[in-house]
């Protein structure tokens, strides 16, 4: 349990409610940003990524070097600061996790990346004391070579609309009184204060905002549902239980504006009627879980949480709860009864949660990343939040942008961004496997992760939104984009995510449990060579009938990558099954290696390398593979240097 | 591993699983909450805790054994000292995790089936996504997150955590009787 931390600027010992008010009265534009932005601070990037690649050690060493360089280091924002102060801060997770460890230098907008704890006495000298850049740590962008100061000219990051991840880039999200100094909580209490219920209701409705967890349900439709319900006990809970690999954004947001994600939640459960809110969030996510505890922690301190919110005489309970690793309880009512206690198994609706959910009491179970975009609604109004986007999806989605590109990371777009602006624009373009850039390797995105489908060259200028990605065959999903270049087998793919939803159907429904298990067993016969026309006719008929026999989204969605990729890449699967052919060479039991007569001289490399002894061959004469005890590893390919292995 | 040690904590665990139940007032729907407090004393589900736990909170043991066998981060049989999780998310899929995973199953001897070898140093699992996919393929050995992972990096690491059980092996033997290193570590 994190201690109070003590009140700075101010000797005389403040009421909780006092400091949170006077906090939330000091004025700040739309945007959010107040006159403290101007400060002179050093932000060191604290998500997982960066985290991972020593950013503790950056921040550490940062904190060594700039007391020994004489600066003055304020570790809490304060709101007077004196001239000659730099702050030092940690950050949420900024999105651009590949380049990590980042270092911002704000108000001078220099973004350094990859940066090591070797390199700190220089950003120190350098940039903080002397005021100049140090070159080697700028971001090269891969098709220019050019180097980027910072956000700016960085087109990672100019070509983004960054509303919800806007502040994850600097605001620390371990302290409450920044988050508030920027804006924060503002609009939680024009809710509890100015708002009725259903007014919220109305204005969320008007600004069209819809879940960003998949399903694109319109938000407001769902409060008002439960708004209507006439019960004394009501619940909300957000549905931080990412399950979808591949992608990460409600993991960013719950570790770099966890307040953002409780505001939203505050402004739901004022809309509803309910006092009692749960954030579900992932035990692969440990930082998010520890982050969420400490907000809702810092929360109750400074009384923004707990009873007599903002003076109303309304009470308001926040709990987060780790999942156990299920992926089928991002579905609401797995959800729910997880939550009980219970295996997360899904129940047929109606009726829906929001009229009888948790403990049978209306409840509604909201996306984090759709409840981050609540406040800043209430904050700027509907018509300018209905501004951006287009006329069905309004507002910005972020997606997470993975797999064969040159920039991987979070990428927040209006809805209505095409496909060729995220993957080349922002995206830097399809590489190959050792990450050099293939101008010409663009395969296929897959979005929307197991329930999602595949996107080609065809794809490439249609406008990404929920209606258009439904019409080819694909869904917005929670946004896992993942790019894959020529090199990657599509039949694989489907098996891969095919795999993926059979271990987490919860067995409920005979289709999906069995339905799924068997379309395994048909991808593995084609990727094994045992497929015949039959093997194709019967995958398309079961897909369709697990889509039709299903309770809940995960197995009405678990065909999708398998049909989808049926319906775009016809061909490669042909080719598995009547040519006996991968052409990309990754299913191995369609390998034939075969040595090159002409090519081989005999020298015996692969002879040594292999490790069955398939291989035969008199010296300086040319050597031939055993079909029979080849077990296709390719450690001869790997051991010849003339490339005389061929068909590996 | 030595068992003198863990019949030693048994009573003193079985105290803390009691505690845990109480925390949660003995009430079947923090059942998920108290199974996790209960692996993370233990780091794996017993099966004799369990039963336990089922008749503190007056719930069939099937319920108990039902949720505990439902989700994934439940293990019903202990792990080893060293865990190692390899990704296999979309992304980190895709960048080759698959490789990094068989190179690791091969030096170690364990399978999909299973997963931790007979001298309870390692575990090998796979996990379905860890949201790191920036640094795909990633690997996680003891909560440390390796990003763009190699089979040859991967094989390195565990070369560096088998040099130094070797040498806490070598220094508990010289030690006699005291108790292991490991315990220190604990």
């Amino acid at each position: 349990m994190p201690l109070p931390r003590p009140v700075l600027s101010s000797p005389q010992p403040r009421t909780p409610m006092h400091n949170a008010e006077s906090l939330l009265s000091i004025p700040v534009n739309v945007n959010g940003s107040s006159p403290l932005a101007q400060v002179r601070r050093v932000v060191v990037c604290a998500g997982t990524g960066c985290m991972a690649n020593g950013a503790m050690k950056v921040f550490e060493r940062f904190k060594s070097e700039m007391a020994g360089a004489g600066l003055h280091v304020i570790l809490e924002l304060r709101p007077e600061a004196a001239d000659d102060e730099v702050r030092l801060s940690k950050s949420g997770c900024q999105g651009f996790c590949q380049m990590g460890p980042l270092v911002s230098v704000i108000p001078d907008g220099i973004l350094y990346t990859k940066v090591r704890s070797e390199d700190v006495p220089d950003i120190v000298g350098q940039t903080l004391m002397a005021g100049q850049v140090v070159e080697r740590l700028l971001y090269k962008d891969p098709a220019t070579r050019k180097s980027c100061r910072g956000l700016e000219d960085n087109p990672f990051y100019s070509r983004q609309n960054r509303l919800v991840l806007h502040e994850c880039g600097f605001l620390d999200p371990e302290d409450i009184r920044e988050f508030m100094l920027h804006g924060g909580y503002r609009a939680a209490r024009k809710a509890f204060v100015e708002m009725a219920p259903e007014e919220i209701c109305k204005t969320i409705l008007d600004s069209g905002l819809r879940g960003r967890g998949g399903g694109g349900f319109p938000t407001g439709r769902k409060w008002e549902a439960a708004r209507i319900q006439n019960s004394t006990k009501k619940y909300v809970i957000c549905n931080g239980d990412e399950g979808d690999p591949g992608a990460f954004m409600n993991r960013s947001v719950m570790e770099g504006n966890p307040h953002s994600v409780i505001e939203g939640l505050m402004i739901a459960a004022r809309a509803i009627g309910a006092n009692e809110t749960l954030v579900y969030v992932r035990a692969e996510y440990p930082l998010a879980v520890e982050r969420m505890r400490r907000a809702v922690t810092d929360a109750e301190r400074e009384g923004i949480l707990g009873k007599n919110v903002f003076g109303t005489g309304l009470s308001m309970k926040c709990e987060v709860m780790e999942g156990a690793g299920a992926f089928v309880c991002g579905e609401e009512t797995a959800m729910i009864a997880s939550i009980e206690g219970q295996r997360g198994m899904p129940r047929p609706k109606p009726p829906f949660p929001a009229q009888s959910g948790l403990w049978g009491k209306p409840t509604i179970i909201n996306n984090v990343e759709t409840l981050a975009h609540v406040s800043r609604i209430l904050n700027i109004g509907p018509e300018a939040f209905r501004a951006i986007g287009t006329k069905e999806s309004p507002g910005t989605k972020t997606f997470a942008l993975t797999g064969h590109v040159a920039n991987t990371g979070l990428v927040e777009v209006p809805f209505g961004t095409t496909l060729r602006k995220i993957v080349f624009n922002i995206g830097g373009g399809v590489t190959d496997d050792a990450g050099k850039i293939w101008k010409t390797g663009f395969k296929a995105v897959q979005i929307g992760g197991p329930s999602g489908g595949c996107l080609t060259e065809e794809h490439l200028d249609l406008p990404l939104a929920y209606e258009s990605l439904r019409a080819v065959g694909a869904m917005v999903g929670s946004g896992g984009l993942v790019a894959m270049n020529q090199g990657t087998c599509m039949v694989s793919i489907a098996r891969f995510f095919m795999q993926f939803t059979q271990r987490e159907s919860c067995g409920k429904c005979v289709l999906c449990r069995e339905g799924t298990k068997q379309l395994l067993v048909l991808l593995d016969d084609v990727i094994e060579g045992r497929a015949d026309q039959n093997t194709l006719d019967l995958l398309e008929k079961l897909g369709h009938a697990v889509q039709a026999g299903s309770l809940c989204g995960l197995g009405k969605t678990a065909p999708n990558p398998v049909l989808s990729t049926m319906r775009y890449f016809r061909k490669e699967y042909e080719e598995h099954v009547f040519e006996k052919r991968c052409r990309t060479g990754r299913c191995k039991a369609l390998l034939s290696p075969e040595i090159n007569q002409e090519k081989c001289k005999g020298c015996g490399m692969c002879i040594k390398a292999c490790p069955t002894g398939a291989i035969s061959g008199e010296k300086k004469q040319p050597h031939h593979i055993n079909a029979e005890l080849c077990i296709k590893c390719g450690a001869c390919a790997a051991a010849c240097k003339l490339h005389a292995v061929e068909g590996i | 591993m030595a068992s003198t040690p863990m019949v030693v904590d048994r009573a003193e665990k079985f105290q803390k699983v009691c505690g845990i139940l109480d925390r949660y007032a003995r009430r079947p729907s923090g059942l998920i909450p108290i199974l996790q407090a209960i692996q993370h004393e233990y780091q794996y589900l017993p099966e004799e805790v369990l039963t336990y736990v089922a008749t503190s909170l007056d719930v069939p043991p099937a319920r108990v054994y039902g949720v505990a066998t439902f989700y994934a981060h439940f293990a019903l049989a202990p792990k080893g000292k060293h865990v190692i999780r390899i990704c296999d998310g979309t992304a980190c899929h895709v960048k080759q995790s698959l490789p990094v995973l068989d190179a690791l199953r091969q030096k170690l001897g364990t399978s999909e089936t299973s997963k931790t070898t007979p001298d309870m140093l390692f575990t090998v699992e796979t996990v379905a996504c860890l949201g790191a996919c920036g640094l795909a393929p990633v690997i996680v050995v003891d909560e440390q997150i390796y990003g763009q992972i190699t089979p040859a990096r991967a094989l390195a690491l565990i070369d560096e955590i088998q040099v130094q059980e070797r040498a806490l092996h070598a220094a508990s033997a010289a030690g006699a009787e005291q108790p292991s290193a490991e315990d220190a570590h604990a």
